[in-house]
């Protein structure tokens, strides 16, 4: 059967309801950027110990979803799996979406950020910073391609090669993005070459949970119908990724924990490091993997749809623990300058590093996560994106 | 009569040829040769680029004596840190160091140390962390975005990012509110007394005979640092991380 494609019509309280709040959040983001760009960056919580703060868990928790909502178009144009195929346009403007709110707190949080124009014109190619740079304005010109090839018919077999490229493209990316924290070597944190694909796995995770959320939220504001097929399909997806991650998150602590010279740190994150360790047993590994799982997968729950809205709700707030503990966790504990001893100074060093953020920084990543959601909520009312029912698999 | 017309138009066509093929092989080749005389030149020349570090002996530096380089320094510069600021800059700290068992106490100053191979010029997107060919590392205050990955990169923990609006900027250190900014081995002493140049910390504890903080040439192996480095030997801080930092501290 020929999926037809259509613009959502609705204009419901509810869409237009979302859409205002969603400018509303986004609007105080771009206002709190330039409180922090005017005042500068003292009124945030952020230090010359802890450097990045929560606008970077929100940034990079985008640009890592992004790269996982693409997921489904690879899966349709990569895989050959037809059953995805219907949702493949709608994965590809998510992810541009994605990417844009995530960029968008990145630049906004510079502390010059009317240099974008420096950025762009001054390359330092031997920084994985300016690789990224590259990358993603690749991927928005790729997957523009590749949207554009798969909705104009004449055209739809190049997607297929185009759609390959896109995969390749976005598996580099997230490696990327994981070694802006991977390629640290001072700090004892990072510098493991295991967080580029313990990134792509938490992409595919990340991703794919924000794509069920958006896809549903869509359908439901248009009064579309979704086939419970595709959510099981969907469900079985998404509790892979849930794996891949502990499986990533186990490998990464246990290469620390091996060496004694990461015990202290380990011993921060895992056991003594108050907030940090509760977000990461708590937050990230009880609510974040554990219960999605049992969510998915039990058989008690695995055929409600609302099960497994709570699931992604889980896992995303789980991305958001897991990616503070790892940026901002790993910046508060300090770097080891001088093994076997007791470092003190005025600049604090040997101690924990403390941070709170401020309002500031939240209004900045909350705007830029809405920003992506009122671009994609947008561009599927002007665009034929969204296919106009998902009746049932034919197998 | 034909050739001697054919010599008159022909001749000066070609001489015209020939001038212009002369000088296109002059502009093509030779600031090949010139480049290639100045590359020879310099490998071989006996004027090696320096190479400006620092030597730190620890031993004789009294608590005292690192709060004068940290003081120094900020008069020499216009920064100031006020006590528990986690956002005021500091381009020198004063460390104390506890042995962990035998409880033994040192002091020391602790700054850029202007790393052979440093990570926060690999790490700079735009080029803005940049290592002069005196060794120097600095940031470039026109091209610096604020995205602090050389912070996050610096494994000395060398550098400050402007939190405030700045006010009573000295001519010799210009700042800039959301950039990036650390020890300049003093620069503006370097670029105006060469090798005779003392910096600020430098000058506030070195007395008499014995320089405590002693400055210069290390691909010079006739300087005093190399000399000293040479009979004494010195540490660099976190040297298996194999940056090569500039700054050598003796008596650790």
């Amino acid at each position: 059967m020929r999926t037809i494609y259509s613009e959502i019509r609705t204009s419901s309280p509810q869409y237009w309801g979302l859409l205002a709040v969603f400018a509303v959040i986004t609007a105080l983001g771009i206002a709190a950027a330039h409180r922090m760009e005017v005042e500068g960056h003292h009124i945030s919580g952020m230090s010359n110990q802890v450097v990045w703060g929560l606008p970077h868990v929100f940034a990079i928790f985008l640009i890592v979803a992004a790269s996982g909502a693409l997921n489904l178009a690879s899966l349709a144009s990569v895989f050959n799996k037809a059953e995805y195929k219907p949702l493949a346009r709608f994965s590809a403007i998510l992810s541009i979406a994605l990417l844009i709110g995530g960029l968008a707190i990145l630049l906004l949080d510079l502390g010059r950020p009317d240099r974008l124009i420096v950025a762009i014109t001054h390359y330092n190619f031997k920084s994985i910073f300016a690789w990224n740079i590259l990358l993603y304005s690749g991927f928005i010109v790729i997957v523009l391609a590749y949207l554009w090839l798969m909705m104009e018919r004449r055209l739809e077999h190049w997607s297929r090669p185009v759609g390959m490229f896109a995969f390749a493209w976005r598996l580099i990316l997230t490696s990327g993005t994981g070694s802006i924290f991977g390629f640290l070597v001072a700090r004892e944190a990072y510098d493991s070459a295991l967080l580029a694909p313990m990134f792509i796995v938490m992409s595919f995770a990340f991703g794919l949970a924000m794509f069920i959320l958006l896809l549903l939220l869509s359908f439901r504001l248009d009064r579309r119908e979704l086939d419970a097929s595709h959510l099981q399909r969907l469900r079985k997806l998404l509790g892979l990724f849930c794996i891949g991650i502990l499986y990533f998150v186990l490998l990464f602590h246990l290469t620390k924990l091996y060496g004694s010279q990461n015990h202290a740190y380990e011993r921060f994150i895992l056991l003594d490091g108050g907030v940090y360790t509760w977000l990461f047993w708590l937050f990230q590994i009880g609510l974040g993997s554990l219960l999605p799982l049992l969510l998915l997968y039990s058989a008690r729950w695995q055929h409600s749809p609302r099960s497994l809205v709570l699931a992604c709700l889980l896992i995303i707030q789980g991305a958001f623990a897991q990616l503070y503990v790892i940026i901002i966790g790993g910046q508060a504990f300090p770097l080891n300058l001088f093994p076997g001893y007791r470092v003190d100074s005025s600049f604090f060093d040997g101690v924990i590093n403390t941070y709170s953020p401020s309002l500031w920084e939240l209004l900045l990543g909350c705007g830029g996560l809405t920003s992506a959601l009122l671009i994609a909520l947008l561009v599927v009312r002007v665009l034929p994106i969204l296919p106009q029912n998902l009746p049932g698999a034919q197998n | 009569m034909a050739t001697e017309l054919d010599n008159i138009e022909i001749r000066p066509a070609r001489r015209r040829f020939v001038q212009g093929a002369a000088a296109l092989a002059t502009t093509l080749i030779a600031p090949g040769i010139l480049l290639y005389k100045t590359g020879q030149a310099s490998s071989n020349g006996a004027a090696k680029t320096p190479r400006w570090g620092l030597l730190i002996d620890t031993n004789a530096l009294s608590e005292a004596d690192v709060d004068a380089c940290v003081s120094a320094c900020q008069r020499e510069h216009g920064w100031h840190s006020e006590a528990g600021s986690a956002t005021d800059a500091q381009w020198i700290r004063k460390l104390r160091l506890s042995d962990e068992r035998s409880g033994q106490q040192q002091f020391l100053p602790m700054m850029c140390q202007h790393c052979a191979d440093p990570p926060c010029v690999d790490v700079c997107p735009t080029g803005a962390s940049f290592k002069r060919d005196d060794g120097i590392v600095l940031v470039n205050k026109h091209t610096c975005i604020g995205c602090r990955y050389c912070m996050m990169a610096c494994p000395y923990k060398a550098r400050s990012f402007i939190h405030e609006t700045l006010y009573d900027q000295l001519p010799v250190a210009p700042r800039g509110k959301g950039t990036v900014e650390s020890c300049t081995l003093c620069v503006h002493r370097i670029d105006r007394d060469g090798a005779n140049a003392v910096p600020a910390c430098a000058e506030a504890v070195n007395r008499g005979e014995h320089k405590a903080i002693l400055f210069g040439d290390l691909n010079d192996p006739q300087s005093e640092i190399s000399q000293r480095l040479k009979s004494h030997g010195a540490t660099r801080i976190r040297a298996d991380l194999g940056v090569d930092p500039g700054v050598r501290y003796q008596g650790l």
